[in-house]
């Protein structure tokens, strides 16, 4: 393929609150430019992460490159960076939009704007985006784009009288966008002919070809044989192939030009060596200055994580460290549990993120995993002036030791219709939320804004959203800052044994409560064994909740003769596999999923 | 050389009408002469194989063997005895039900070499008789019986079912005492298995109606203490006998004495491997007496006898034999699964003899819960 001139490409992404039709879109945009026929395509082609495309989310940002021929008789290359829908996922998002020069902005005509279409305007905002407005789902008899219309021009200032009024699932309007995407995103303007300068806006580990980096050239080119360095670690190598993003498959390329998108593999045997954010230059031609990357993001959340099987211990940590390599916000360093044995803090930017990246281990990387209660930044100020920061709470130390500690709180916006109001603000209140305000935006529809303790959220407060709003609420937050706050170590004791697992940080006035749904869940999950197990739930030595698990009396085959024999047998097989897939804790074996079948106690 | 010990068990899946909580192969409308010329073309094929061993039992199982007419088993019997060798002594039980066998069919079956009867009777309640589907009452099985002693069955065994629904222990009580009070050799005495897929199953998959487990376990506790005080001997979790009268059949299945299946969906463990027939009565019909019939073979390896000396053998009273495992495999019990018995005799749940490793009583009640630790 010769020299593409940069006034022909396009690189954007799509920007949506979850569920408006940003997978769908991209879809028919892949369709109608031929990218792959309908036939050829599978449903959501961008969403190729299988946990993606069964959650309905995208997680990881995915490329494409289409070819588009415009009315006016030109070949433009269109660079589609998909990027992820969830709050969770805000620094995912940042990093796709500095590869971009625009972003189309997907409103559902029926829904309007939520408040992750709000956070995502925002960041493409700062980033220098142009930002393209379309109304999607016009077809719903629901549908009302023109008070849409009216919405994105009011809530966001965006002039949105030209925004094309489309169904990306019945394929309405879509040419109309795709000549938009060449008259109102601007072309890339960088130096072809300067130094190399290309940021690296994400990278996957792929067994054959090794890391393979995603970058936006910004200046210069790279080709095979190129020596680049990466400027943040200062690791050289030459290039070993280049290429751009087919869909769903890579695909190589001569060079990679100032404004293209693309990736480059080079034989990098360390996977850290390649920094997401990091930018990439010719070692012998080096560019004056990095390009600014991107702000650092600290997790929020922590918990452990353990392999089932202790031997996976060793997998487990190259399998982070993999992790870690495309999404730098993973934290994750060596801990050790009585019960759970050898295996990871890790930090997370919410819970969501924390549950992706659990199922991502489990199913990409084969692991069998327990995770813990998920627990924040906990600041202990002890009676000797020093100051702790604990994200495990066996590390909290003796309560006589402590003079008082402060918890996180984030300041939340929720979106929710008015019927839901009451429902909401009762759930807040549930959850220690400090009640800010209410700002209606349109008779039908409110913004809740709470100041909320960060460990409250960190459970089931999506779940918990979701129902009571019978999925109409949406949510945003930002952390906000430490209070002061009184809190307690609560322990559970199974057959009369502390499982350091299961202790967890919690406010005192809510102490009860949870201890009593914990212990209620822990007999529901911890099946019956051969003796009478209680499960107890205490402050330091004070058991403040009881249950007891009663002894099995029978688990017996009364027939086992020669037909019955590989049958039975079956049976006893799966028995004992159920019984790999419990922790044994003293003499009682715990199921993995009651370690976390702890976190969702929600019960309305 | 000395004769191989080898069982036969010949699957006849002939029922008058499906009994509610039933998930064998088994139900009426099947053509029976058709289904005892596949029969024969299966048992035929084993003449050769089989040649080496002397059949030291055979079971006719069902179903409801019984419904076979008198020519179809004098038929089918002579063909078991042209293509086998059959020892002296050799036990051919077959299974019946009160109803289906009159005074002329008990004579034929004596005529033919069964010595040993094993008599469905489930209850001794019309009521419960009724509620499990049975086509009999008490009264019939007691002619039945009789008539068996009269044509000279020496050896009898009758089934009976416990934890049924409704049932109270001393309706339980009063079955057992009923049944034993008549004096047969042998009572296999089960707790009810709601199986999937019977009606049981849809009536009763939450367990609501059943007996709850503790009345269960004291119905089988029961058990043991009344039927020992007719003479018998608990030798396995669920059978009774009278001394002497152990069924040798079944002590095959769970000693690792080599068997033939023959018929519909029957399972065999033969010549270093297992194996089975398609559950598909057309399939059987059309695949009996070739290759294909076979289904599902896995060998038999040592890991396979280890797992299964412990897990069958265990179902036995007496156990598994110490030094036998040390002379089959090599390696003692002790050596390959001290952490598991350890553990269970510590809970007492399991019980060491001088020559025998043995489930104490309570051991029997969680069984699964050990047995399936003696999984390698």
């Amino acid at each position: 393929m010769g020299q593409i001139p940069q006034e022909n490409i396009r690189n954007f992404c799509i920007i949506a609150h979850i569920d408006h039709g940003k997978s769908t879109l991209a879809d028919r945009i892949l369709e109608k430019t031929g990218t792959l026929t309908s036939r050829e395509m599978q449903e959501q082609v961008l969403d190729n992460m299988e946990l993606e495309r069964e959650r309905g989310i995208t997680i990881k940002a995915q490329t494409v490159r289409i070819i588009y021929k415009a009315k006016n008789g030109q070949e433009y290359i269109f660079n589609l960076i998909d990027t992820p829908g969830h709050v969770d996922f805000n620094y995912e998002v940042s990093r796709s939009l500095a590869a971009c020069e625009g972003a189309i902005l997907v409103v559902d005509a029926a829904q309007g704007i939520e408040a992750q279409t709000l956070g995502n305007v925002y960041l493409a905002l700062d980033a220098n985006l142009e930002i393209m407005p379309v109304i999607n789902k016009i077809d719903l008899p629901s549908a009302e784009p023109e008070r849409v219309r009216n919405e994105i021009e009011d809530i966001i200032g965006l002039e949105a009288h030209e925004a094309p009024l489309i169904s990306a699932k019945n394929g309405i309007n879509i040419e109309e966008v795709l000549e938009q995407i060449v008259t109102k995103i601007p072309a890339p303007q960088g130096d072809p002919d300067g130094p190399l300068k290309a940021l690296i806006f994400d990278s996957i580990y792929d067994s054959y070809k090794g890391v393979i980096v995603f970058c936006r050239i910004m200046d210069g080119s790279v080709r095979k044989g190129t020596k680049v360095r990466f400027m943040a670690t200062g690791a050289e190598e030459e290039i070993v192939e280049v290429g751009f993003f087919g869909a769903g498959q890579f695909i190589p390329c001569e060079e990679l030009s100032a404004g293209m998108v693309g990736y480059l593999t080079a034989s990098l045997k360390d996977v850290r060596d390649t920094r997401v954010g990091d930018t990439v230059t010719e070692a012998n031609r080096p560019c004056a200055q990095a390009l600014p990357g991107y702000k650092k993001v600290l997790p929020m959340v922590y918990c452990g994580m353990y392999p089932a099987d202790g031997a996976k211990y060793p997998d487990l940590r190259d399998a982070l460290e993999k992790l870690q390599l495309n999404d730098a916000s993973l934290q994750y360093e060596p801990e050790t549990s009585v019960a759970l044995g050898f295996g990871f803090r890790c930090g997370f930017l919410g819970l969501l993120h924390l549950e992706i990246i659990q199922e991502r281990l489990e199913r990409e990387y084969n692991l069998d995993l327990v995770t813990t209660a998920p627990s924040v930044i906990y600041k202990i100020y002890k009676t000797n002036g020093e100051v702790l920061e604990i994200t495990n709470p066996t590390n909290m130390p003796d309560p006589s030791e402590i003079e008082h500690m402060e918890e996180p709180f984030v300041s939340a916006e929720i979106m929710v219709t008015t019927e839901f109001v009451g429902a909401i603000m009762k759930l807040c209140q549930e959850r220690r939320g400090v009640y800010l305000g209410m700002e209606y935006l349109e008779e039908t529809r409110a913004l809740l804004k709470y100041d909320l303790p960060l460990n409250e959220i960190i459970y089931d407060f999506f779940d918990a959203l979701k129902s009571r709003s019978r999925g109409y609420a949406s949510f945003d937050y930002e952390f906000k800052g430490y209070v002061k706050s009184s809190l307690v170590k609560l322990d559970i004791l199974i057959n009369h044994e502390e499982v350091d697992a299961l202790s967890f940080i919690v406010h005192a006035d809510g102490a009860y409560e949870r201890a009593r749904k914990m212990c209620e869940k822990l007999k529901e999950e911890i099946p019956r064994q051969l003796f009478e197990v209680p499960i107890q739930a205490a402050i330091g030595s004070k058991i403040i909740a009881r249950e007891t698990v009663k002894a099995y009396r029978k688990d017996v085959l009364a027939k086992c003769y020669g037909g019955d024999i590989t049958r039975k047998k079956k049976l006893l097989e799966k028995q004992k596999e159920g019984k790999k897939r419990m922790r044994q804790v003293g003499n009682v074996e715990i199921p993995q999923k009651a370690f976390m079948s702890v976190l969702k106690l929600d019960t309305e | 050389m000395q004769a191989k010990e080898l069982e036969l068990y010949i699957h006849l899946p002939f029922c008058v009408r499906k009994c509610l909580y039933c998930d064998f192969l088994s139900g009426p409308g099947y053509d029976q002469d058709r289904y005892l010329d596949a029969l024969i073309r299966e048992l035929e094929r084993y003449r050769e194989k089989a040649a080496d061993f002397k059949l030291r039992s055979i079971f006719f199982g069902g179903g409801t063997p019984t419904l076979l007419t008198i020519p179809q088993w004098e038929r089918l019997m002579s063909a078991v005895k042209e293509f086998f060798v059959l020892e002296d002594d050799c036990e051919i039980t077959s299974e019946g039900n009160p109803g289906t066998i009159d005074p002329e069919k008990l004579a034929c079956l004596r005529e033919i070499g069964i010595n040993r009867l094993s008599l469905g009777l489930q209850s001794a309640n019309n009521k419960e008789l009724a509620l499990l589907g049975r086509i009999h009452t008490f009264e019939d099985f007691l002619t039945t019986y009789e008539d068996a002693r009269a044509a000279g069955f020496g050896n009898i065994n009758v089934d009976l079912m416990s934890g049924l629904p409704g049932q109270a222990l001393t309706d339980w009580l009063t079955t057992l005492s009923a049944v034993a009070e008549l004096g047969p050799e042998h009572i296999s005495a089960y707790s009810l298995i709601i199986e999937e897929g019977t009606e049981f199953g849809k009536r009763y998959a939450n367990g609501i109606g059943l007996p709850d487990e503790d009345v269960e376990r004291e119905m089988y506790h029961k058990t043991k203490e009344v039927l020992a005080g007719y003479g018998f001997t608990r030798y396995e979790i669920s059978n009774y006998a009278k001394p002497g009268f152990e069924s040798r059949h079944n002590l095959g299945y769970w000693t690792g004495v080599p068997y033939l299946g023959c018929g519909l969906g029957a399972a065999s463990l033969f010549g270093g491997f297992r194996y089975q027939n398609p559950e598909n009565m057309e399939q059987y019909l059309k695949e009996a007496g070739s290759d294909a019939l076979i289904k599902d073979k896995e060998i038999w390896d040592q890991k396979t006898q280890m797992e299964e000396r412990m897990f069958l053998g265990l179902r036995t009273m007496l156990g598994v034999e110490k030094m036998a495992f040390l002379r089959d495999f090599g390696a003692s019990i002790e050596s390959i699964y001290g952490d598991v018995t350890c553990k269970y005799k510590g809970l007492g749940l399991l019980r060491e003899t001088d020559t025998h490793l043995q489930l104490t009583d309570a051991g029997i009640d969680v069984s699964n819960v050990i047995l399936a630790d003696f999984l390698l």
